[in-house]
């Protein structure tokens, strides 16, 4: 299985998902944003981090990157995006996801582990997933997931909530919401389900050193999807 | 405009300072000489009070690469890679303007580590502020926190350790002091010695403005009232274009087309051209007109103090602009050549096609001036005799809660979660440990990293004090297993022209020196950091000390929290019940006087060694030192890290039970043994000589001393988590 991760200038955790992507026999190839087209590919990766500082809207100029045409290119034939944090952001910038990640609640950087529930294992990411709630991390400021009440009730009818926060017994509710994103939305997909955007990072749970191995969970589940 | 001494002396030159200038240029400088001359001869870049002191620093050891007198510290740590670290203080700006001051401070000492070629996998920090109730407290931690995290966060360089205290010594001047761990090829170091003639000399990097201009002189002299009226002089960080910078000089450094690198930090381009000349004992020529600038009209002396951020100044191979260059684009940073080398040992600076600075190198450096300052030993206080009824009325229990609660010994979170502590993947140790510790990528090793300091101490009693910093560091490490390698030294002084304080100076550098020789723990870098005092007041000397230590097997790490109900705990090392300047005499008794805790270097070691024999032999389940709060805050946080409890037994000694909980005796631990371990671990032990008492055995939910009411998980968690979230929301 071919992926590739998309490294804008202010990327930091494009090596984080080279190592998770390769460790789970993805064979993964690092893409400039600059360079003009797309390696074949069966899997896109838009990393973590602060592209272009993040100074305007996070996720707003990569969003108009040379690279993305090809990406809403291979999205929109039906081929797999992933972004992870500033590319969750990345992706609701570029309009292939629907609704904005505000600044976290409390106004500050969270960086901790958290509980999340599979919503929809109708797809190739969470389909057939050993367990249906994950403990993963997440390290951001502008998190908080947001939509209007028309967009809501768009993504609940097509089944578009990918991932919730929860507790560890898979309770959503305020406490265990950790920036204030509406209806605990920690993830979600296109209407066709081969794009997704979450907040939180697999690609730093994927040893029983680290913070936890949940994160091994998906990627062994997801590259088990492709075969 | 003429120069005068007047002018001189705005520039913070003293008079007979202003004197020697003109005598060794045998004329009056003009005011571009004069700002570099004032900027080379500060405290800050020149060490002029502490220089002959700091000469006598252990700086050897057979793991050493590069000790101090480089951009940062190189140790090795075998095989191929070596470990380049540095703590550098960003004091004053912090006061001024909390966000930015310490961004940049962390901005700063990462710069200082990727100049080297080392990527950097770690930042620490160690924080000081006044106390909780100052009016300016919560607001400076707040934006001190904002300001790492902002930096830090955004680089991708995970924050794994720190040290957060609260003392109104620190009311009108806060400490901000922050620490760079990076990773590097042994073959592939680079250093800011220039060599050769005619070498292009290459500005890259972010535009140069006016911000930060007469940074350096701010950070050597004294806070007064229109202390606000310096926030111009604070620079503005933009960690987005450091990491441009740090990963295009990391891929310039693949090639072989960097003859030397120097980060463009304290008095910016100044110091940076006369240090790599002055270090390859050769001339430098520059041109003004071509450093890129974002403001205009700026003047020769603007531009050469000039501390804007994220700038370096690099001497390149002939001919390998065009390829250099090449790289410096494809990550939109500027790339300017700006002058080159010469053999006429000067500095000569052009603007508009005139000479506007012509100064032998030597003069400012070599003929900077060195004091040797007076100073004022400090005899060690009596000790306190506490009564035995000022025990009566107190209850153990009533007293950890208390302790637990307090500021400097209450849980961290609040501060660490906002920053990024797992980016690189590499984080197994985090924050709340005894020391973060960081794998070396794609090997077995991994790096344990801590930052200590003990004002407290030091106020009492410089020299104790000094020690005692260096052997807290050393037991962090030793705590996760980890052999310790080196330290890099930060020292927080008030004024050096005041005997008392720069006799804190001399005695705490001689107690740092004489624990890093004992404990064959060389110190590689650091800085000082003087005139740390508001309207006349000082803070307490504050020399911290950023420790780092190598684990050849990361999966063997050791941690703080208690594993498995019915194992033995033990407490290695002696209590004494030395209560003076401990947390308890001053939150419970209300007694801040007495000397410090005595510091026996001979235990310190034999006591540290044997625990890494213990560990080599897989004998240890548990392990966390004893330090603020003694043997009851140290078991308090090993329950609730590992969400056991502790059943602790009759004390074997005649000892008063306060004194053997919360005395602060150094150089103990506290382990947690299987019990069919125990007979080998006593032999090891007894063998040894290492003195040790059995404590107590795990159980599964509460703290139970006999005797004494139990307390739950729970109820400690409260005490100790609360504090500081509670104190920043409302």
């Amino acid at each position: 299985m071919k992926s590739s991760v998309i490294i804008f200038p202010g990327s930091n955790c494009d090596r984080d998902m080279d190592v998770a992507l390769k460790k789970f026999g993805f064979k993964n190839q690092m893409v400039w944003h600059n360079d003009p087209k797309l390696p074949k590919s069966d899997l896109i990766v838009l990393p973590g981090g602060f592209s272009f500082g993040d100074y305007l809207r996070c996720g707003s100029i990569a969003g108009k990157s040379k690279i993305i045409n090809s990406v809403i290119d291979f999205a929109k034939s039906g081929g797999l995006v992933l972004g992870i944090c500033n590319g969750f952001q990345i992706l609701t910038e570029t309009g292939l996801l629907p609704g904005v990640l505000q600044q976290n609640r409390n106004i500050e950087f969270i960086c901790k582990n958290i509980y999340v529930k599979v919503n929809n294992t109708d797809n190739k990411y969470f389909k057939n997933i050993k367990k249906n709630i994950l403990e993963l991390h997440i390290a951001h400021n502008e998190g908080s997931y947001f939509c209007s009440n028309q967009e809501l009730k768009s993504i609940q009818d097509n089944n578009q909530i990918a991932i919730t926060y929860c507790n560890s017994k898979g309770l959503s509710d305020h406490e265990h919401n950790p920036n204030g994103a509406i209806d605990n939305i920690a993830g979600i997909f296109n209407k066709e389900k081969n794009i997704l955007g979450m907040m939180p990072h697999p690609e730093r749970m994927i040893d029983k050193y680290l913070s936890g191995e949940d994160g091994s969970i998906f990627f062994e589940n997801l590259i088990k999807n492709f075969k | 405009m003429e120069v005068n001494l007047k002018i001189a002396e705005e520039f913070g030159l003293k008079k007979e300072e202003y004197e020697k200038v003109c005598k060794l240029l045998k004329r009056t400088p003009n005011i571009t000489e004069l700002s570099i001359f004032s900027a080379m001869w500060n405290e800050h870049c020149s060490y002029k009070s502490s220089k002959i002191h700091l000469k006598k620093l252990n700086t050897k050891s057979k793991n050493v690469i590069q000790g101090p007198g480089e951009n940062a510290g190189v140790v090795d740590i075998g095989d191929d890679h070596a470990i380049v670290f540095k703590i550098e203080s960003h004091n004053h700006p912090s006061f001024i303007e909390p966000y930015q001051g310490a961004a940049t401070g962390v901005g700063g000492i990462m710069r200082d580590v990727f100049t080297m070629g080392a990527r950097p996998i770690a930042n620490l920090n160690s924080i000081h502020f006044g106390s909780s109730q100052h009016k300016k407290t919560k607001n400076l931690l707040r934006g001190v926190v904002k300001g790492i995290g902002g930096y830090g966060n955004c680089i991708g360089v995970p924050t794994i350790g720190g040290q957060t205290s609260f003392d109104e010594s620190y009311n009108g001047n806060i400490l901000v002091n922050a620490m760079t761990v990076g990773l590097v090829k042994k073959n592939k170091i680079f250093y800011s010695k220039a060599a050769g003639i005619n070498k292009p000399v290459i500005y890259v990097g972010s535009k140069t403005g006016r911000d930060g201009i007469h940074g350096a002189s701010m950070a050597s002299a004294s806070f007064d009232e229109r202390i606000e009226e310096k926030k111009p002089t604070v620079q503005v960080g933009d960690p987005f274009t450091e990491k441009l910078l740090m990963e295009a000089c990391l891929e310039l450094m693949e090639g072989k087309s960097i003859i030397a690198i120097q980060d463009m930090g304290a008095a910016g381009l100044t110091s940076s051209s006369v240090e790599m000349a002055s270090k390859g004992k050769l001339g430098i020529e520059l041109n003004l007109n071509k450093v890129p600038c974002r403001e205009e009209n700026m003047l020769p002396h603007e531009i050469m103090l000039s501390e804007s951020q994220e700038r370096m100044l690099i001497i390149l191979e002939n001919g390998k602009e065009k390829e250099a260059k090449k790289i410096f684009d494809k990550w939109n940073l500027d790339f300017e050549i700006i002058g080159k080398t010469t053999d006429t040992k000067t500095i000569e600076i052009f603007f508009n096609e005139q000479k506007v600075v012509d100064i032998p190198i030597d003069f400012l450096s070599e003929n900077a001036p060195q004091y040797d300052r007076k100073w004022k030993k400090v005899k060690l206080p009596q000790k306190i005799k506490f009564k035995k009824n000022e025990f009566k009325s107190l209850k153990i229990n009533d007293c950890l809660k208390k302790i637990l609660s307090n500021p400097n010994i209450c849980e961290k979170k609040w501060i660490w979660e906002q920053y990024d502590h797992t980016v690189m993947g590499d984080t197994i140790q985090k924050p709340g440990g005894d020391a973060g510790v960081v794998r070396v990528h794609g090997t077995n090793k991994a790096i344990a990293a801590s930052v200590d300091s003990s004002a407290s101490y030091c106020n009492s009693h410089p020299l104790t004090g000094g020690k005692q910093v260096v052997c807290e560091s050393w037991r962090n490490l030793i705590s996760v297993g980890a052999e310790p390698i080196a330290i890099t030294n930060c020292l927080n002084f008030g004024n050096p022209e005041k005997e008392k304080n720069m006799g804190e100076f001399v005695e705490c550098v001689e107690g740092i020196n004489e624990a890093s020789k004992y404990l064959e723990f060389p110190i590689v870098s650091g800085n000082v950091s003087f005139y740390n005092e508001t309207k006349d007041k000082g803070i307490k000397p504050t020399p911290t000390i950023g420790g780092i230590g190598l684990l050849k097997e990361y999966s063997k790490i050791m941690t703080m929290d208690f594993k498995k109900i019915g194992n033995q705990v033990i407490v290695l090392g002696k209590t004494d019940g030395h209560l003076d300047q401990s947390i308890f005499a001053k939150e419970i008794l209300g007694e801040k006087k007495g000397p410090p805790p005595e510091v026996n270097l001979f235990n310190e070691k034999n006591i540290g060694r044997t625990i890494l024999k213990l560990y080599q032999n897989s004998y240890i389940e548990t392990s966390h030192d004893i330090s603020l709060g003694g043997i009851m805050v140290a078991i308090s946080k090993m329950c609730i890290k590992g969400n056991k409890g502790i059943k602790i037994g009759k004390l074997n000694n005649l000892m008063n039970k306060f004194e053997y909980f919360f005395g602060e005796d150094q150089g103990r631990y506290i382990v947690e043994i299987k019990q069919e371990n125990l007979t080998k671990v006593e032999d090891i032990l007894d063998k040894n000589s290492v003195h040790y008492d059995k404590l107590g055995i795990i159980t599964k939910d509460s703290l139970e001393i006999e005797n004494e009411p139990k307390l739950t998980i729970d109820e400690l968690k409260k005490y100790n988590n609360n504090w500081i979230k509670d104190y920043m929301v409302n």
